[in-house]
């Protein structure tokens, strides 16, 4: 009987009858001995081959201009995959695995869903709690890495905008964008000649597919911009100051001249809120169902839409509030004062969470960015600037502009608009994280009239821009996070999922006393209240329950337990812990000294001689 | 420039389950902590409003309920024996008695089944063990017991090995017996006193404990057929149950580790009145205690205090109690003649989920998990409507408790420094350990 051969047998048995001549019939399990050199090296080209191989296929948009050219090909390559062991692994089969071990993953990627900060030690923890938060991390480690292992399932990439040799792209004309982009891409730029009912305000709705304006005099619509099909168009027969969509497309709310309205998709006059008067801005904080208003009389209204209760009337104290912004991160709401300050608000608050000064003059507008890191602010001083909202709100650039921005947004990757007169400016930075740079403009477009309304479209690379000749829809290529995520807001979503999600949402809505400037403090240990309760309870007790117990020597036998031996040996334990402890104040204090030493700020300052 | 094809996520038919694409990035799904929070308050509220545990109550006993007995091998069959001598077999899937036997004139005593399932034993009052066929009787057969042992004094409790034809009855004295002969291997006795109960361990399996009327529980070996070691507590303890639970007159429950037996390794105070009976699920990581204050509760092993307590208008005085060996329901028979049947956790969904029913119950458990300790969560989950004996006792003890608690503080203060000893709550009810 003649068995298989052996998987790791290189040698094929030997047979020396006449058969041996004949081609012997080649079985999937035996190795392929003659053309092995692709498997000889299993790295790089097979790699890149595979790599092609992933992307989906789309229809080819890539079209080749003079100058510059627009693509949808990343603009960092894709690293190239390293193996730890080059070496091939045999299977039982004989069959190699050739990309053996545990996929690569970059660290930057995994980092990115990491939740636990490592950095924050819990003071004076037990053994047990240390225990039970180093499983966790181990955990968090390994869930990191399987999100970072699902992002290569991720179906698009992010457009971009590449001049030739050095070519400034903010010469490149939205004509030239539209002529080279696809036909599909190309209808998203249009623009909407309204020049009789004045400047609009716009607002596309979360999952970026609809699109509201309102017009100083009067005219209120909304629409599927994308397929274009009008949901209703109104004049409401007074000014319009702000229009907003509420957490799904068929509730529009209008802050008009006197009171403030919401209206549903056909038109229809539903409310008409009387208790928000003199409305100028609007914003809607999705996750709380809330809608903050700020009037003329200088109020911050809080307005919860899911029950229709206002949940917080704030007195700004600040004169009429026409500059408001929401910070998507923490849904604290930015208010900019004439005074120069930006004030931070949340319901849960009577006094602003903090005031930062930021202009000599008013401010003009106010912008966060998606992440909730960057604030960019400009004022009456043709400044604009941008703040890191993270530590201590300290200016990171700043730049001074010909006529002053009036009006500020950002994008979901993070890209800067500015509106000057009929000029909208874009500044671009280093990806995502990073903060845009404004010594050159990305993008620049001149409008037919002054700017009044600016807003990025969630999900798509649009920018929307209503100004008194109508309203305009750029392409700004990589602006928009380029893969949504179904549950949370889907551009396609069907009536049925809408309603589902509709449902969800309201099931978690958050309560509004929850806003703070950290959205992740709920999950961190409250270690003051923790240490003012041991607290109470020692001097409710009159002594530490869980105080170390003095060290007591074991007694021991054959004469080695004197009472000279047992004082030595409890002695020794105590100048061991004293010990301890004066090297731990030793370092604190040389921690100290070094914090003390270094001046903060790379200039020195002449008051810097006052510093203790 | 970023264009999408529609078609990559609109599904194609109606019939076409939705597509749902998905993006983890976290800065996609803002306020991941504040809505967690919101959906683990939701599934905690939740719970509560589902929190239905009765499930049946079997009655047809003429006199309240002395005993209960698990069958080894079938879930839905129970054992019980009366006060009036009777013992019953009942199907819990049909919630209806099978088999009726006036086994004893007085009180059945103790019960339990061998691990064949076969058969099983019954003590009582008249100093007989005896030994009956688990099925019901032939057609014009009479119902008697295989065997009848006589013994010298009263048996008041009696348990199986867990291995071996083995059995122990409890009196005046611990009696081991084989399953074939009529008197026992070896008697053991520690001091003059009626031992209540007597069990096997079930992983140790020649250690056995019992537990009597002078206020001591002994553990002793088979092998060696002599008490192995003692431990006197404050009161008397009623039974025990491994691993090692020990439900005492003194309200209280003190779970042992059985190599120290100097501090027990949690002592669980919750009960208003003295416990009766304790058992555990095969989990082994809680258990269920019955007590006179007409409730039972369940409490974790390593938790002080019970995590959920069961009562109903009608129960009487809970005499003894079981879980269930797929640990998913709990018996338990009390002085007013009824058997009840109740889930183990108050709010599960019986019968077969679904897998998305099954990942959501996953998701909010662990969600509950994650916000347990924060106010508003910990006060919903805990909170439990009592009736108002139970209610009023518990504020009339928690002042006593208070005051004594008072008085120690203050003994300690105005007096010299460590010449009043802190003893702490688990040292304070042992009052020695004999080897």
């Amino acid at each position: 009987m003649e068995r298989a051969p052996k998987p790791g047998r290189d040698v094929p048995p030997k047979k020396d009858k006449p058969q041996a001549k004949r081609k012997k019939p080649r079985r999937y399990w035996e190795e392929d001995t003659a053309p092995t050199t692709a498997r000889a090296s299993p790295g790089p080209p097979r790699n890149k081959k595979r790599n092609q191989e992933l992307r989906p296929q789309r229809p080819k948009t890539t079209h080749n201009l003079k100058k510059s050219r627009i693509s949808k090909k990343p603009q960092v390559p894709k690293k190239l995959r390293k193996r730890k062991n080059p070496e091939p692994q045999r299977s039982l089969s004989g069959a190699q695995d050739p990309f053996p071990g545990p996929a690569p993953v970059p660290v930057e990627v995994v980092q990115k869903f990491c939740r636990i900060d490592k950095s924050k030690k819990l003071p004076h923890s037990k053994s047990k709690t240390r225990n039970r938060l180093q499983v966790a991390e181990a955990e968090e480690k390994e869930t990191s890495v399987k999100a970072a292992l699902s992002e290569l399932l991720l179906a698009e990439e992010p457009g971009f905008l590449e001049g030739e040799d050095g070519e400034d792209t903010a010469k490149i004309l939205q004509a030239d964008i539209v002529e080279a982009v696809d036909i599909a891409s190309a209808a998203k730029h249009f623009d909407l000649n309204l020049r009789q009912f004045g400047p609009y305000r716009l607002n596309y709705s979360r999952t970026g597919r609809h699109l509201a304006f309102g017009g100083r005099r009067g005219h209120v619509a909304a629409l599927d911009w994308v397929t274009k099909r009008l949901m209703c168009e109104i004049n409401v027969m007074e000014a319009v100051r702000d229009i907003r969509f509420l957490h799904s497309e068929p509730l529009l709310a209008v802050a008009q001249n006197r009171w403030l309205h919401i209206y549903d998709n056909q038109g229809i006059e539903l409310h008409c809120i009387r208790r928000c008067d003199r409305v100028t801005r609007l914003e809607f904080l999705p996750f709380h169902f809330l809608l903050a208003t700020a009037s003329e009389t200088g109020f911050l209204t809080y307005l919860d839409v899911s029950v229709g209760k206002i949940v917080a009337a704030l007195n700004a104290r600040a004169g009429r509030l026409d500059v408001m912004t929401q910070n998507p991160y923490n849904a604290v709401i930015h208010l900019g004062h004439s005074n120069g300050t930006v004030s931070l608000w949340s319901p849960a608050m009577k006094e602003p969470l903090a005031k930062i000064l930021c202009h000599r003059g008013g401010v003009r507008a106010v912008a966060v960015d998606s992440t909730g890191t960057y604030m960019a602010t400009s004022g009456l001083d043709h400044q604009l600037k941008i703040f890191d909202l993270r530590g201590t709100f300290q200016p990171m650039s700043a730049r001074t502009l010909p006529q002053g921005a009036g009006h500020l947004a950002f994008s979901q990757r993070g890209l800067l608009v500015a509106g000057m007169g009929d000029v909208v400016n874009i500044w671009a930075g280093q990806g995502k994280a990073g903060p845009p740079s404004l010594a050159q403009p990305y993008l620049t477009h001149r409008l037919s009239g002054p700017v009044h309304g600016l807003q990025f479209c969630p999900f798509e690379d649009v920018l929307g821009v209503g100004h008194s000749g109508g309203i305009t829809s750029m392409l700004v290529p990589g602006a928009a996070e380029p893969n949504f995520d179904g549950l949370e807001s889907n551009p396609y979503r069907s009536r049925k999922q809408r309603q589902e999600w509709e449902v969800k949402a309201l099931l978690e809505k958050v309560p509004a006393e929850l806003i703070c400037l950290d959205p992740r403090a709920l999950a961190e240990v409250d270690v003051i209240s923790l240490e003012q309760e041991k607290k109470e309870r020692i001097e409710r007790l009159g002594y530490d329950p869980e105080a170390k117990t003095p060290f007591q020597p074991k007694p021991k036998q054959k004469g080695r337990s004197s009472t000279a031996s047992r004082v030595k040996r409890k002695r020794k334990v105590m100048d061991e812990e004293h010990r301890d402890k004066v090297r731990q104040s030793l370092e604190q204090q040389q921690q100290h000294k070094q914090k003390k030493a270094k001046p903060s700020g790379a200039w020195p300052s002449a008051l810097d001689r006052f510093v203790r | 420039m970023l264009s999408r094809n529609p078609d990559n996520y609109v599904r194609e038919t109606k019939l076409d389950l939705q597509r749902v694409p998905r993006n983890y990035d976290p800065t996609l799904h803002p306020f991941e902590v504040p809505r967690e929070y919101v959906r683990a308050l939701n599934a905690t509220k939740l719970e509560r409003v589902f929190a239905k545990p009765f499930l049946a109550s079997l009655d047809g006993h003429r006199d309240g309920v002395n005993c209960l007995a698990k069958h080894p091998k079938s879930l839905a069959t129970v054992l019980s024996g009366a006060c009036d001598g009777e013992v019953r077999i009942w199907n819990q899937t049909k919630q209806k008695c099978i088999r009726a036997i006036q086994a004893y004139e007085g009180f059945v005593r103790g019960m339990c089944t061998p691990f064949c399932g076969t058969s099983f034993f019954t003590a009582g009052d008249d100093k007989t063990v005896k030994q009956w066929k688990m099925d019901a009787p032939a057609y014009g057969e009479e119902e008697e017991p295989l065997h009848t042992i006589l013994g010298k004094t009263v048996y008041t409790g009696i348990d199986h090995h867990w291995k071996e034809a083995v059995f122990a009855t409890c009196g005046q004295q611990v009696d081991i017996w084989d399953e074939q002969r009529t008197s026992p291997i070896c008697s053991m006795t520690w001091g003059f006193d009626s031992i209540s109960s007597v069990k096997f361990n079930p992983i140790e399996r020649f250690l056995l404990g019992s537990c009597a009327s002078d206020r001591n529980i002994v553990l002793y070996d088979m092998r060696q057929s002599t008490p192995l070691k003692t431990v006197i507590l404050d009161m008397r303890t009623n039974t025990i149950s491994f691993i090692f639970t020990a439900a005492n007159e003194d309200y209280n429950l003190y779970t042992f580790d059985m190599r120290a037996l100097d501090t027990p390794v949690m002592v669980h105070m919750d009960h208003v009145s003295a416990v009766f009976d304790v058992d555990y699920p095969p989990t082994g990581k809680e258990f269920v205690s019955a007590s006179f204050d007409k409730s039972i509760r369940i409490f974790p092993v390593d938790k002080s205090r019970s995590r959920e307590v069961y009562h109903t208008n009608r129960m009487q005085h809970v005499i003894c109690v079981k879980w269930t060996s797929d640990s998913k329901y709990i018996m338990c028979g009390s002085d007013e003649m009824n058997i009840r049947l109740w889930k183990a956790n108050v709010s599960e969904n019986l019968g077969v989920l679904t897998s998305r029913e099954k990942s959501a119950k996953d998701y909010n458990q662990k969600l509950k998990e994650k916000f347990r300790h924060h106010p508003h969560i910990k006060r919903i989950a805990r909170h439990r409507h009592l009736p108002k004996s139970i209610y009023s006792q518990i504020q009339e003890q928690r002042i006593m408790k208070e005051a004594r608690r008072r008085k120690e503080i203050h003994c300690l203060k105005h007096s010299k420094p460590g010449s009043v000893p802190i003893v702490s709550e688990k040292k304070k009810h042992v009052v020695a350990v004999v080897k």
